[in-house]
């Protein structure tokens, strides 16, 4: 036994007996590698893209080969080259959004969750109206208001994010909020907010993590959505949203444009989503031991 | 009942004022005036004041806003700054579309979910248990309006079975190519929903098979059948249903990219092209009905929850909490 060893905390045995460890560790692993294959793309594409974005030298709508991956597109740009970009885009709009949602939903929960009464029954109601709201509309109103943006989309969808994980947090802190021990903490002096650093936070990051991956997840979708209906970033950015559009007349003629950015997409979320099951399992102690 | 009721009534038209205002103030808060879309480009600055007269801009605002309610209670939703034509009557032709698209769109989904988040749950070690959930994990992960190109180059383009998009002009009094036409849409809203409803459905269907109650009354010699049918189902349909709910209500606009999908003039899309346009009468008409339609869903399904739940009868709204 090494001195590491001695001064590192406690940690339970890998080894430890049973295949469900093993099971969700398999469906971490395989949401990392899905995940990180177009991340890699997406970090690749700062440095390093096979053509110029706005090179059309290809020829239209080649199939793929001859120097282009995936082929080319309508005006004879290298699809893997925008599929690339692409990557980018959607790591971007994922990244910014749940950063949005997760600073005012996390400030908002919290506060509404101190709210009792007809407060908190109007607060609730007022978050359950945002919520079915649908992201879309919010993010069209943003766009009439300032222009069509990968910003004004991020900050649509991240709005409308914000709304949900208020809904999560409050449940999830007033839940905390009803025990003993805080009763106890607050009598004995404990601020507001060494309350809220203290004990609500700890108690409730590791389902609040789980749901911003998935938000993660519905933020690629969202953005995806918009640049679809031309309310995402402008050209030549292309967002595998806008390269679907694009791509929609040519589907029977030319199916790689139409299929390639939309099974990353799917890639990419199903990733995400993978990710957020298996840290639910591995941090969540009360579905770890349901399911056991 | 009674009592909780008229409370929950009067919550409702409060909610229904505070959003109408929030609506009003929102959409004046937008950059661009609404005149200039009403006048050419370099009109001379009588025509664009003319303009705003004609449509009641150049007024404060809350006078303009005690005019929109004034319209409203006598069931008017105002005029078009654009095509000058009543908003209602267009409302009212939208919704012939979108109320069938999403409603059946939501039955098609309730019965699709319902049985295989069951099975995705009770079999959940069997394979097929295990591919049911599988799908779903699949299935929220695309696109709506992806599901919708696919299904249009498989079965409108290759196979040749059904219109690629597009909404018969006269349209119901032609049913049959409407319902041709909304086939499609349909089918795409259902999969996407479905899919996400499967794993709150097998979720839920989780939480009853290892509840204590669920073993007790096998305990006492019930059947699971029985068992699942008199305590199962109560308790597993309340987190669902306020799901559901929320579901419904998002459809209902969120339709917009599938209509785009399938050209068809739907709700959701007069609302994108009132926006595009800055024609105020038209996108708070049509977010006016939709809140006004949110707001029933939603008094729907606490009733719903309540009759289902004797537990939240304390409670005034809400279920999943």
């Amino acid at each position: 036994m090494t001195q590491a060893d001695v001064l590192s905390p406690v940690r339970p045995k890998k080894t430890s007996p049973g295949t469900r460890r093993n099971r969700r560790s398999a469906t971490l692993v395989v949401g990392c590698v899905l995940a990180g294959l177009v991340a890699l793309l997406a970090l690749v594409s700062l440095f390093w893209l096979p053509y110029p974005t706005d090179d059309t030298s290809g020829g239209r709508l080649a199939g793929p080969g001859g120097g282009h991956l995936l082929g080319t597109d309508k005006l004879g740009r290298d699809l893997f080259t925008q599929v690339m970009t692409g990557s980018r885009i959607a790591v971007e709009a994922g990244l910014g959004s749940v950063l949005i949602a997760a600073t005012i939903g996390v400030t908002l929960g919290v506060l509404a969750a101190f709210a009792q009464g007809w407060l908190d029954d109007t607060v609730s109601a007022f978050l359950d109206i945002l919520i079915a709201f649908p992201t879309l509309l919010l993010a069209m109103l943003i766009v009439a208001a300032r222009s069509a943006t990968l910003g004004s989309a991020v900050l649509a969808i991240g709005l409308a994010q914000s709304a949900v994980v208020a809904r999560l947090v409050r449940i999830l802190a007033k839940r905390v909020l009803a025990h003993d021990y805080i009763t106890a903490a607050r009598t004995s002096g404990t601020s507001w907010s060494r309350t809220v650093a203290g004990h609500v936070l700890p108690n409730i990051w590791p389902t609040l993590v789980v749901n911003l991956a998935l938000q993660f997840g519905l933020a690629v979708l969202a953005e995806a959505g918009l640049s679809y209906l031309g309310l995402g970033a402008p050209p030549p950015n292309a967002s595998w949203g806008r390269m679907l559009q694009e791509a929609q007349a040519t589907f029977t003629t030319a199916p790689v444009g139409a299929l390639a950015p939309g099974i990353l997409l799917v890639l990419l979320v199903i990733g995400v989503n993978l990710i957020a099951d298996g840290l639910r399992d591995t941090l969540d102690p009360a579905t770890r031991r349901r399911r056991a | 009942m009674a009592r909780y009721l008229l409370r929950r009534l009067a919550f409702l038209l409060v909610s229904l004022a505070l959003a109408s205002v929030v609506l009003f103030v929102l959409l004046r808060m937008l950059p661009g005036d609404p005149a200039n879309a009403l006048t050419s480009v370099g009109a001379s600055p009588e025509q664009i004041a003319a303009a705003r007269h004609a449509i009641g801009s150049d007024k404060p605002l809350p006078e303009q806003f005690t005019h929109w309610l004034g319209q409203l209670a006598s069931g008017d939703l105002g005029t078009s700054f654009v095509s000058s034509l009543p908003v209602g009557p267009e409302v009212a032709s939208r919704l012939n579309v979108t109320v069938p698209l999403t409603l059946t769109a939501f039955a098609l989904a309730v019965l699709i979910a319902v049985p295989a988040g069951f099975v995705a749950a009770y079999k959940r070690h069997t394979w097929y248990g295990a591919l049911l959930s599988g799908v779903s994990q699949l299935g929220i992960a695309v696109p709506v309006f992806w599901l919708g190109m696919i299904l249009i180059a498989v079965f409108a383009l290759n196979a040749g079975w059904l219109p690629a998009g597009g909404f018969p002009q006269d349209g119901w009094s032609q049913p049959a190519e409407a319902i041709r036409s909304l086939v499609l849409p349909v089918v795409t809203i259902a999969l996407v929903m479905s899919a996400s409803l499967i794993r709150y459905v097998r979720s839920a269907t989780l939480d009853v098979l290892g509840s204590d109650y669920l073993r007790t009354a096998r305990a006492l010699g019930s059947s699971f059948g029985r068992a699942m049918w008199r305590h199962g189902l109560r308790n597993a349909s309340v987190p669902v249903i306020s799901v559901l709910g929320i579901e419904l209500a998002s459809t209902l606009l969120g339709a917009v990219v599938v209509e785009s999908v399938y050209a068809l003039p739907g709700l959701g899309s007069m609302l994108a092209t009132g926006i595009a346009q800055h024609d105020y009468p038209v996108v708070q008409g049509v977010l006016f009905v939709s809140t006004l339609a949110v707001l029933l869903i939603g008094f729907a399904a606490d009733l719903v929850q309540r009759i289902i739940d004797p537990r939240l009868r304390g409670r005034l709204s809400g279920g999943a909490r």
